[in-house]
């Protein structure tokens, strides 16, 4: 068995995770339906099923406060008694049936929080955390396994208190070498996405028609890594490079940042809060004292 | 000095005009009695190569012809010898002088060493390979921007590579061992012929103290060179053969021959102390096995032979495991003595005095004796049998991390929002979805998937968008901007580039200016630096519309530098004039101390 897989294995056998962003707020307000979405995605996770015997693919829903595995290609078993009943191919069955269960949890659990008064986004760094985990348990699975890759297909904007667990999610991801590619299809930039996809050197695109979204998907992001070495794909002109404060979460330009751990902040503060070391006096009022010094002298 | 009538002719030809011939300092000057004659002459003496004159006896007059250095000569004929030999001696006296004076002024104006002429050749050679750096020294120094000596001052690595070879490579001694060198034999009449050079007489003092000390004993007191070696050469002769029996009875009879023959006292002694005075926990400088001639050996002789011996005369064998000791020894002391001379007994009387230095330094007194035991029993301490030491302890702070972690939620601050709508449209967010998923399960997939125009409309989109970004950014995501260039401008904007850090070097080091040589140094470069940021200019303007903007963009650091250059420069101008003007005032007003570091603006 093992002989006949590493005749299989070929340089384009990829491992395709793909975040889908299940937030009920965003999708209530878009004029694509989740259902033709859905449809648009799960073809294009047959395709790339079909692209090489190997490829393996792995879904996970990034609820409003949740997330959790939906579908993973190498478990499923193959025949399901529920073929029959739906215009649905088999293979895709289970992940319907996990999508809705994962949906009610989310419900669930949002139900039991009191009021959340944040913007609303998905919990993204959730979703990266628990696919950088499955690709790590797959490096360690042994020397014979595909390329890892995550797709990142994301709608709503960006929550900037998810900041420093996205931007260390990304570091990881750069120093694994997976790339992180992102489809925004939201309405605002995703400064998030544009980020991580620079970072870890893999494709971003926000395409602007949702109804040719399967065309959009199939030829950007159904290029497994040995490919891209010879296919031009589209490369975003600029970044948007603005991080968030650590102390209010606001996206900010101009900052103050402590030279031992490098966390910014939007105001002068006393002393830095990751990591302890205590701030000197600001220029700003040292030159002030100073010069009041410098007043007082020639009087006495 | 003096003045002549003289008629001045420029060839033996010409018919001279009067004149009046002066001899001032540094020069010689020829003023004609006819003021519109155009034959006036100013000679500097430093261009005067030679004088000529005719000789008194001959029939000739008394001319005398001066030659200058662009081979031009001047003839002057004078009315009487006594006036050519005056004129003729001022102008020697004129000539020598000059030649001492270049030195002086040279001295003066070039404030670093005199260059010599290896120096300039080896200048013009670090010149000539690199074009680049070639092309600044022609646009600074020769335009005068930069002296020669700034030029250098920082690029002295490479002209010292070269140059610097002061330290002469010290010669070892070699691993052939002098015992290895063979006598010619004549068998004939049955003579050895040793040979015997100063470095063998080296060796052969610096592995054999005993022959040493012989030496200086008995030469020349007792007897000469010649003889001294022809002894020693005998005992070798008689090792050679191992014959003990021989070695012994002449020992008996001949005692100089004896110190040969027996093993080195003086070794020995050394050896001995040198183990005494190691520390056996510490110190692995010199151990048991240093004193080898006490070595138990094989008893195999230096031509690899075993050998019986009678016990009587142990004393006269020596074996090759002693031999090779000493003499690695030796070489690896290396040469510790400077003496170079071919006199043998200078030589030996070095290494003597050599040894005697480290003996002194090496005899311990008691003091250090005891010192060295206490050291000793302190280091030879067990830990086990040690009292507990109760080190001053620090007590650790370990944070927990989840504080850091709740903090960063709890600081949210968002627009506050109903709570109750909120709930509501998230349920009814929720219920959509479901519903939707629901539809796809009974549905299946919407068919068909994709209408064709849209695929191509997407199709056409992204190819747009990848040729634009190719526009901008360039086919391949390494090739630089710079690449796109056209040949001539990318060449001027890196030579831009490293004539204005060359700059900019050299001004932000004469900053802060306390001489008026710095002062002009900053003004001239100040100039050649408004000069290059003029050109940068023209260059924006005069390459093409879309390459323009990136060009700019490289550019604007360049320019940026620059501007902070000038505006110290002005900066520093103004402050200058402002503390003239004031300083002025203040000297007009008596009871102002004017203090420069109480400057209240």
């Amino acid at each position: 068995m093992a002989t006949v897989a590493s005749k299989l294995y070929s340089d384009d056998v990829s491992l395709l995770v793909l975040l889908l962003d299940t937030n009920p707020l965003f999708w209530s307000n878009t004029s694509t339906t989740f259902s033709q979405f859905l449809s648009h995605v799960l073809a294009f996770l047959n395709a790339v099923l079909g692209l090489n015997q190997l490829n393996q693919v792995v879904v996970i829903a990034t609820g409003y406060c949740s997330c959790d595995y939906i579908y993973d290609s190498s478990l499923t078993l193959s025949g399901n008694s529920e073929s029959g009943r739906t215009g649905m191919p088999a293979l895709f069955a289970s992940l319907l049936e996990k999508l809705e269960d994962f949906i009610v949890k989310d419900e669930e659990l949002i139900k039991e929080q009191e009021h959340d008064e944040r913007i609303a986004s998905s919990l993204l760094s959730g979703s990266l955390s628990m696919a950088l985990c499955y690709i790590q348990r797959v490096f360690r699975s042994g020397h014979l396994h595909p390329q890892p890759r995550i797709l990142c297909l994301q709608g709503s904007p960006d929550g900037p208190e998810q900041y420093v667990a996205v931007m260390n999610s990304i570091f990881s991801a750069q120093r694994l070498m997976v790339p992180i590619d992102s489809c925004y299809i939201g309405t605002q930039n995703s400064a998030f996405l544009q980020q991580a996809s620079y970072i870890t050197s893999g494709v971003h695109h926000a395409p602007k028609q949702l109804d040719g979204l399967f065309q959009f998907l199939t030829t950007i992001f159904a290029t497994d890594l040995h490919t891209r070495s010879f296919v031009q794909l589209p490369k975003p002109v600029g970044v948007d490079f603005r991080a968030s404060c650590f102390c209010h979460k606001k996206t900010i330009d101009m900052g103050y940042v402590c030279s031992v751990c490098l966390s910014i902040f939007c105001e002068h503060h006393k002393k830095c809060s990751t990591c302890g070391s205590v701030f000197g006096q600001s220029k700003l009022d040292g030159a002030s004292t100073v010069s009041e010094k410098k007043r007082k002298a020639p009087d006495s | 000095m003096s003045d002549w009538q003289v008629k001045y002719k420029s060839t033996v030809k010409d018919r001279g005009a009067r004149g009046i011939l002066k001899l001032r300092e540094g020069m010689l000057l020829f003023v004609p009695n006819d003021p519109n004659s155009d034959s006036k002459l100013k000679v500097l003496t430093p261009n005067i190569k030679s004088q000529k004159y005719t000789k008194e006896g001959s029939n000739k007059p008394p001319w005398l012809n001066l030659t200058n250095k662009q081979a031009r000569s001047h003839i002057f004929e004078f009315e009487n010898y006594q006036d050519m030999h005056a004129c003729r001696a001022l102008i020697t006296k004129a000539l020598a002088k000059c030649e001492e004076e270049p030195n002086k002024p040279a001295a003066v104006l070039t404030s670093a060493e005199q260059l010599s002429i290896a120096d300039l050749e080896l200048r013009f050679k670090v010149l000539r390979e690199n074009s680049e750096l070639q092309r600044l020294h022609k646009e600074f120094v020769e335009t005068k921007v930069l002296t020669e000596d700034e030029f250098w001052a920082t690029r002295k690595k490479l002209l010292g590579k070269d140059s610097i070879r002061k330290s002469k490579q010290q010669v070892g001694l070699k691993s052939m061992m002098v015992s290895g060198i063979k006598p010619s034999t004549d068998g004939r009449t049955n003579r050895v012929t040793f040979n015997l050079t100063s470095e063998i007489i080296f060796q052969i003092f610096a592995e054999k103290p005993a022959v040493r000390q012989a030496f200086i004993n008995y030469v020349p007191s007792k007897m000469t060179e010649k003889d001294f070696w022809t002894k020693y050469f005998r005992a070798e002769y008689l090792y050679s053969t191992k014959n003990t029996a021989v070695a012994a009875a002449e020992a008996a009879e001949d005692e100089e021959l004896a110190v040969f023959l027996k093993p080195d006292e003086i070794l020995a002694q050394e050896a001995r102390q040198k183990i005494r005075r190691v520390d056996p926990t510490l110190d692995m400088e010199a151990d048991q096995g240093d004193d080898y001639t006490h070595l138990m050996d094989h008893g195999i002789q230096r031509d690899g032979t075993m050998d019986v011996v009678e016990p009587q005369n142990g004393q006269f064998r020596r074996s090759l495991l002693q031999d090779l000791n000493r003499h690695a020894a030796v070489v690896l002391e290396g040469r510790n003595i400077d003496v170079d001379s071919e006199d043998t007994r200078s030589v030996a009387e070095a290494l003597a005095r050599v040894k005697q230095v480290s003996k002194a330094d090496g005899e311990t007194t008691k003091d250090a004796n005891q010192e060295r035991l206490a050291r000793m029993s302190r280091v030879a301490e067990m830990e086990d049998l040690q009292a507990p030491q109760n080190f001053p302890l620090a007590p650790l702070s370990i944070k927990d991390p989840r504080d850091y972690f709740e903090s960063q939620q709890g600081n949210v601050v968002n627009e506050p929002r109903g709570a109750g709508t909120l709930k509501r449209n998230v349920h009814e967010a929720y219920g959509s979805l479901k519903e939707s998923i629901l539809e796809i399960r009974t549905k299946g997939l919407s068919d068909p998937l994709i209408k064709p125009e849209v695929a191509f409309e997407v199709f056409r989109s992204l190819t747009q968008t990848i040729s634009t970004a190719k526009n901008i950014i360039g086919k391949n995501p390494r090739e630089s901007f710079l690449d796109r260039l056209p040949k001539s401008t990318r060449d001027e904007v890196l030579h831009h580039w490293t004539s204005i850090q060359e700059l900019l070097k050299h001004f932000w080091s004469s900053y802060p200016i306390t001489t008026t040589y710095l002062h002009t140094k900053a003004g001239k470069l100040k100039d050649a630096m408004s000069n290059s940021y003029s050109q940068l200019e023209a260059m924006k303007e005069s390459v093409q519309s879309e390459l323009r903007h990136q060009l700019s963009l490289l550019v604007r650091p360049m320019q940026q530098a620059l501007d902070a250059a000038f505006q110290h420069y002005d900066a520093d101008l103004q402050r200058r004039a402002a503390k003239s003007a004031r300083g002025s005032a203040g000297e007009a007003n008596g009871h102002w101390n004017y203090n420069k570091g109480v400057i209240i603006v």
